[in-house]
């Protein structure tokens, strides 16, 4: 009934050294959905982001098994580069990262400025980008203050912003507003909202109420495997599995 | 299969982006490869100097007392006794007060005093050895004259180290000078070391009711006792290694005298003084070679201090 | 039960006092450490203002017996030396130290760290004595390459050193958020890491500069020194600290006088160095500026 997934993971195995941290883990993502990956701490929704766009690699131990789709190609196929991968699937972590040394617009255009793009016709993308974030309002006057000069949240968005700028498929989040105060991480579920209509998110949290609030669908995760993947409202209403329902309510993790 | 096969495969098929990593990491590795290259061919040219020397009188040279090149005599004994009795001089006299130094650094005194006397202490380290000199010559070689020398000699006269006419250059102010030269060394790796201590150890012994200096004594230098070593080693290295101040103060003659009044010469003193001047190839082996026993006595401290360190650290942070 | 008995009484003054006076002597100890650098402060000041004017830094040393004369030739050779010393030592110890920091699992980076750890311990003279056997004896000259390139091996030890320690405060996901936007290793290792830690890494680099702009030893056993101005870079150079040496253990009064003066040009430099650094530093731990 639906079309080609953008992402799909197809038993996904990943290894760091010994640990065995994500088991056979399967879903698919679809065109502009918000996916959310939920589970306690350790359970390897973390891992398995960085699998989709091959950061995982930075660790010389990991390994992977099992293939990620991207649009039907397989990211780990013979010739894929881990660079044109993380082209097309964009990231933002945890911790809000404005790189210092580079102003706001900068910042916003690094994944081409710093490729060595003209400077030229980068204004406009870094405004269109910036447009798309939610930022504009706000930086428009000071375009070329440091990054580093914006508070969390606002650099929180503006690294979605740089995500966005280097125009990826799909967007992986790793607990986006863990780090932030209330206020800036309402905003961000607000973008993130806003952003379902033209890309496809993807994003770990250990936030309930944020997966409820904000994803189509919630995958859970525990010790490595998959648990349930099912649309968020059926997961936090009706689970199908027991451990689901136990996590929701708040029995462990 | 096909996934072992793929993953085999992709490791040899380089694409664009990974050639201009690899040549980045190519790149680095040259600049490494041609430092280690430089620092082989130190150890080689050090080692060439010495055959000559060492050819013509064995290890012998090390311990021949007599050093004339004029008449080609080489005898390095001379030399490795001065680096080594005016080190000494200069720990004796910098530890007690460099322990002292860092204590007050780490124990007693409050943020706002220790803030700026630690920048005094490291400023010490950055004044120039020639200026150390400098004024060594015009200062500290007449105050030690007209006052030091005279009061040891007089009370002290009993001991071999304090005989002699009161010149003012000589051992006991070339090591007085290192003294004040190597004291920011200990002091920093001795506050290291004590801020390493952890805050919990020292809590305890004053939970049983100890005074501070009791706290002192047993939480901090006896804890810390191993690092303190390590810092008078590093002072050590140090301390062997100065060239300018001591050839400025210690009058360089090639005596071996008890008395620490008398000139004397060092290592370190001996080859700047007389490489311009070296003609013979005998007198440039000479030298060559007392620089490669310099730098492996100095690389042999310096290794243990830092084995002291190391194994300090690793057991506090257990 | 009663504690305090008069003997226990006792104990417990006699520690008391015990306590004021360790610390009193901890603190005259601490005192005597820095009376020194007053002290050398006090008389290069002293001794050396009234030599110091615009002849100090423009002129020649003038003949003996003459007065007046000044330092310029010496000032000059010492910035031809650092310069040389930097050519080389600057990029080598600024890539050195982004190899030890982003590569260190590297076995060569480990082989190269300890290489580096040697010659940060190793006697200046010694680096000088290897310059004078393998290229002062050779080419039978003194020489200014011969300076630069013994100040070079000092200072690139500091700097790798020192881009070390500071690229590696950088935190990973730094790193990856660079790797994330599709960029290639070695374009976020030096438009990213390494731009990053820009202010931090020059400073580096002035420290190093002030470490070795007082060099002596090694100084005097390859670039020796020169009454003329620098003419060429084969010819023996004459530098600051050198001149300070030997007018130092000259017999002449004027020449003192002019020792004084350099001494405290060197000084008031590396104190501007020093302090220049550390203001720096303090402003990137505790500003925006550490990511």
């Amino acid at each position: 009934m639906s079309s080609q997934p953008i992402l799909s993971f197809q038993k996904v195995h990943a290894y760091y050294g010994e640990k065995h941290t994500v088991k056979g883990v399967s879903f698919d993502v679809q065109a502009n959905e918000v996916v959310a990956i939920i589970g306690p701490s350790g359970c390897g929704k973390s891992t398995l982001l960085r699998c989709a766009n091959r950061l995982h690699e930075e660790d010389p131990t990991a390994r992977v098994e099992g293939s990620i789709l991207l649009n039907g190609v397989d990211i780990f196929q013979n010739h894929a580069d881990p660079v044109v991968v993380r082209q097309k699937v964009g990231m933002v972590f945890q911790k809000p990262t404005a790189f210092s040394g580079l102003s706001i617009w900068e910042n916003v255009v690094a994944g081409r400025l710093l490729k060595g793009e003209k400077k030229a016709g980068l204004k406009e993308k870094a405004e269109h980008a910036l447009k798309q974030a939610s930022l504009w309002e706000e930086v428009k006057d000071k375009l070329n203050a440091p990054g580093l000069s914006l508070s969390g949240g606002q650099q929180q968005r503006l690294c979605i912003a740089r995500a966005l700028a280097v125009n990826p498929t799909a967007i992986l989040m790793d607990e986006p507003t863990s780090a932030l105060d209330p206020i800036s991480a309402a905003r961000i579920e607000e973008l993130i909202s806003e952003l379902q209509k033209i890309i496809t998110i993807v994003i770990v949290t250990h936030n309930l109420q944020q997966a409820a609030r904000i994803s189509d669908k919630t995958a859970f995760m525990n010790f490595g495997e998959l648990i349930e993947f099912n649309s968020t409202s059926k997961l936090f209403t009706n689970p199908e599995s027991k451990l689901t329902e136990s996590y929701i309510t708040g029995h462990f993790g | 299969m096909k996934k072992v096969f793929d993953l085999f495969f992709k490791k040899h098929k380089a694409s664009e982006v990974r050639k201009s990593d690899f040549a980045f990491v190519f790149f680095l590795r040259c600049l490494a490869v041609l430092v280690i290259l430089i620092f082989a061919s130190l150890i080689y040219y050090l080692w060439d100097g010495s055959s000559a020397i060492l050819k013509h009188s064995g290890w012998g040279f090390f311990l021949g007392r007599e050093w004339d090149p004029n008449s080609d005599q080489f005898g390095a004994l001379p030399f490795i006794y001065g680096t080594l009795l005016t080190s000494v001089v200069a720990l004796v006299i910098a530890a007690p007060i460099a322990i002292s130094a860092a204590i007050l650094l780490t124990e007693i005194a409050v943020q706002k005093i220790a803030k700026p006397f630690g920048f005094l202490i490291e400023m010490l380290a950055a004044i120039p050895s020639v200026v150390y000199g400098l004024w060594g010559i015009f200062v500290l070689a007449p105050f030690v004259r007209d006052y030091i020398q005279p009061f040891l000699g007089k009370y002290f006269s009993f001991l071999p180290f304090f005989k002699g006419p009161p010149f003012g250059i000589g051992i006991f102010t070339a090591g007085l000078i290192l003294a004040i030269m190597i004291l920011p060394t200990i002091t920093a790796v001795c506050r290291e070391v004590f801020l390493a201590i952890p805050t919990s150890l020292r809590e305890g012994v004053l939970a049983l009711g100890s005074t501070r200096w009791e706290m002192i004594k047993t939480a901090v230098v006896e804890a810390g006792f191993s690092g303190i070593l390590a810092a008078i080693a590093l002072g050590f290295g140090r301390a062997m290694g100065e060239t300018m101040a001591v050839t400025m103060l210690i009058g360089n003659r090639p005596d071996i005298s008890l008395s620490l009044f008398s000139p004397g010469a060092t290592m370190a003193s001996v080859i700047a003084n007389e490489s311009p001047e070296a003609t013979s190839n005998l007198h440039v082996s000479s030298l060559a070679a007392i620089g490669f026993a310099l730098f492996l006595v100095s690389l042999g401290v310096s290794g243990l201090a830092r084995l002291i360190t190391k194994i300090t650290k690793r057991r506090f942070a257990k | 039960m009663i504690l305090s008995t008069r003997a226990n009484f006792r104990l417990l003054r006699r520690r008391r006092i015990k306590d004021r006076i360790m610390t009193g002597v901890i603190m005259l100890l601490s005192l005597i450490a820095i009376i020194p650098l007053f002290m050398i402060f006090y008389h290069i000041v002293v001794n050396g203002i009234s030599a110091i004017n615009f002849d100090f830094f423009t002129q020649l040393p003038v003949p003996l017996g003459e007065i007046g004369g000044g330092m310029g030739n010496c000032i000059l050779g010492s910035i031809i030396l650092i310069s040389i010393a930097s050519l080389g030592a600057v990029p080598i110890g600024v890539f050195g130290g982004v190899y030890l920091s982003e590569y260190k699992h590297e076995r060569t980076a480990s082989l190269f760290r300890w290489v580096v750890d040697l010659m940060m311990s190793m006697p200046s003279i010694v680096i000088g004595l290897f310059v004078y056997t393998s290229i002062v004896v050779p080419s039978k000259s003194f020489s200014a390459v011969a300076g630069g390139i013994a100040l070079g091996l000092l200072m690139l030890p500091i700097v790798a050193k020192t881009t070390e320690e500071v690229l590696k405060l950088t935190p990973l996901h730094v790193r990856e958020a660079g790797l994330a936007l599709g960029l290639s290793r070695w374009r976020v290792i030096l438009f990213i890491v390494l731009r990053g830690r820009k202010s931090a890494v020059i400073t580096g680099i002035v420290l190093a500069l002030g470490r070795i702009a007082g060099e002596t030893a090694p100084l005097l056993v390859t670039a020796f020194g020169n009454r003329n101005w620098p003419t060429s870079l084969m010819q023996p150079t004459p530098s600051l600290p050198v001149q300070i040496y030997n007018y130092a253990i000259s017999p002449y009064e004027n020449w003192h006088k002019q020792a004084w003066a350099g001494a405290l040009t060197l000084v008031v430099l590396i104190f501007f160095i020093n302090i220049f650094t550390r203001v720096v530093f303090t402003r990137n731990d505790l500003g925006r500026n550490t990511q």
